[in-house]
């Protein structure tokens, strides 16, 4: 019986580590449905996001470094702080911006060239960001509170201890982590199902000639797409960054969505989903029950195992489109 | 750009089943086209009149889906000028072209093949929805009237081309002669003043190609919608069109009605071959 409470406690912490996993696999899966472009950026947006967020909070004075080295004078900040919802709607148009200058800068001159061009251009862009977030915003550890509760939630705990009379331990942060990654893909499946622009995104993704033929301009397309793979950026920053500091290291979460990518199919939005749940019950589950028998650790390797798996047995993914060869 | 040009006068005549034909909606100018070395379209002019099918004929790398091209806004000509409705239409994007009421299929059918069939013709009037966002979003306000009113008008495109039974099928599914139809619906959708076709019967069977030729010449007669087509099926092309563009090797080689062109010696030339000096 405590063995399976244990398992069960494992298993909705695992979910709640997926839903975070899904979050980031979301904005990939976005961008490529849209535009073929496999976006290796996607991780340091978020990075990019969440400084940002921090920076427009603390009231920093974006270029401080470079401004005082320039000036000589000490430049920090404005003297003021924003309130964290002001600030997460100033990020969100920074973001915006940031997908505008991405197509106009980049994209835009790569039409028609080949998926490993554009890919490469992304990769190009993941560094430039992250050296253009270092630059802006500065290099050190930034504690990211927006006023989402952390710790140990006492009411499910006290709730489950009463009902099984074995409290399980799971975080606030990661609640409402889940409550909104839920809202975020209802409010994506209502844009891409009922909007003329999500119409046109469908359309877009499906067959460029077409959608221009019908009057769908790619540019707006585009730039739209990237802005809101820019705020599921943001969304995913903040989480991860409340989570876990912001630092340079977020951008390697990145890393986490791709074995997500692989299970859930590289096109599909339920896909991202299902596939980050997949892995974080899986990861936990695994360190559970085989982890005490291999020294432990497994959880670092274990998405990636699982992806090599699916690759060889079925590499569309759960919900990708299958891909029939025509001879 | 001389502002004082003007489109040839407007002019109409009725043709002998009861058709009118009015005044010159499109012309092309001297349209010469280019691709590096190769000269694709030289030196063409030809105009389309309101409410007639028009087609372009030539044999294979003529030049007509170029010149197809040209008219929707995928090329651009480095020289001469397409008018349409009476004004100078500068350099252009496709979805702007479109936008002017330029619809269009494909030579190789370019539709939405993960959407379904209702889905990919419901594209076709995008340009014309104007709710906001949200509106759609939360299915409020201005979008679910619009919404209606969109759906009421691609049901009456469904029904005409005679497709009601494959509504919600995923296109990718379909066959493909069901696909050219999907695409002309999809174009008709768009409520087009000029209509253009690239070979609406490449690769279609007898039935399917009767079919289709009803299908043009209903929407023409029903919408009185001007259509531009590209054929490679003689027989088609004469019974079908008003008056007919003969292209060979780039240039404009025969212009009339398909009586004037059957008896042209250049355009039987062209087509059955001649020993060239």
């Amino acid at each position: 019986m405590d063995q399976l409470l244990y398992s069960a406690e494992v298993v909705l912490n695992g979910l709640m580590t997926g839903v975070m996993y899904a979050l980031v696999a979301l904005g990939f899966v976005l961008i490529f449905k849209a535009s073929g472009v496999f976006n290796y950026a996607q991780g340091v947006m978020c990075l990019f996001a969440a400084l940002t967020l921090v920076g427009i909070m603390n009231g920093q004075v974006p270029f401080a470094p470079l401004l005082s080295a320039i000036t000589g004078n000490r430049i920090g900040t404005f003297g003021f702080t924003v309130p964290a919802a002001l600030a997460v709607l100033l990020t969100a148009v920074v973001m915006v911006g940031l997908a505008w200058l991405i197509n106009m800068l980049i994209l835009r001159h790569l039409v028609n060239q080949a998926p490993i061009i554009l890919f490469m251009a992304t990769i190009g862009l993941a560094y430039f960001l992250e050296g253009l977030g270092d630059v802006m915003w500065g290099a050190d550890v930034k504690v990211l509170d927006v006023g989402i509760p952390q710790g140990i939630s006492e009411s499910v705990e006290a709730w489950t201890h009463a009902v099984f009379g074995y409290g399980f331990f799971i975080d606030r942060l990661d609640i409402v982590a889940a409550v909104v990654a839920t809202l975020l893909v209802a409010a994506l499946v209502m844009f891409s199902q009922y909007t003329r622009q999500g119409r046109a995104m469908r359309a877009v993704a499906d067959d460029h000639q077409a959608a221009l033929s019908v009057g769908i301009s790619l540019r707006f397309i585009w730039v739209l797409v990237w802005s809101i793979a820019g705020f599921v950026a943001l969304v995913a920053g903040i989480m991860w960054g409340a989570k876990s500091g912001v630092q340079f290291s977020l951008s390697l979460i990145a890393l986490k969505a791709l074995p997500v990518l692989m299970l859930g199919g590289f096109t599909s939005i339920p896909g991202a989903i299902v596939g980050g749940l997949i892995i974080g019950v899986g990861e936990k589950l695994f360190e559970f029950w085989v982890g005490q028998l291999v020294g432990g650790a497994t959880e670092t390797w274990f998405a990636y195992v699982l992806a090599l798996v699916f690759l060889v047995f079925r590499p569309q993914g759960l919900f990708g489109e299958r891909i029939i060869e025509r001879v | 750009m001389n502002l004082a040009e003007t489109a040839p006068a407007p002019e109409g005549h009725v043709t002998p089943d009861g058709r009118r034909i009015g005044g010159v909606l499109m012309e092309m100018r001297n349209i010469t086209l280019r691709f590096g070395g190769v000269v694709a379209i030289k030196d063409i002019s030809f105009d389309i009149r309101e409410g007639e099918i028009r087609a372009i004929i030539g044999p294979n790398g003529a030049g007509k889906s170029s010149m197809l091209n040209v008219i929707s806004g995928f090329y651009v000509p480095q020289e001469g000028e397409v008018w349409f409705r009476g004004q100078r239409r500068g350099p252009m994007k496709p979805y702007e072209v479109a936008r002017l009421g330029i619809a269009r299929t494909f030579q190789n059918i370019a539709l939405f093949d993960g959407m379904s069939v209702l889905d990919n013709i419901m594209t076709g009037r995008l340009t014309m929805m104007k709710a906001s966002m949200l509106e759609q979003a939360l299915w409020w306000g201005r979008a679910e009237r619009e919404e209606v009113a969109h759906r009421e008008q691609v049901e009456k495109i469904i029904d005409f081309l005679e497709i009601q039974a494959i509504r919600k099928t995923p296109v990718g599914r379909l066959p493909y002669g069901l696909k050219k139809r999907v695409e002309l619906a999809r174009a008709l959708a768009a409520e087009p003043k000029l209509l253009l076709l690239d070979e609406p019967m490449a690769g279609m069977n007898v039935e399917e190609k009767e079919d289709m030729s009803r299908f043009i010449l209903d929407v023409n007669d029903e919408f009185g919608t001007t259509i531009a087509l590209i054929e490679h099926d003689m027989g088609v092309v004469m019974d079908l069109s008003d008056r007919v563009v003969v292209m060979d090797y780039g240039r404009k080689i025969g212009d009339g009605t398909p009586a004037e062109v059957r008896s042209n010696q250049a355009v039987i030339d062209a087509y059955l071959g001649v020993a060239h000096e």
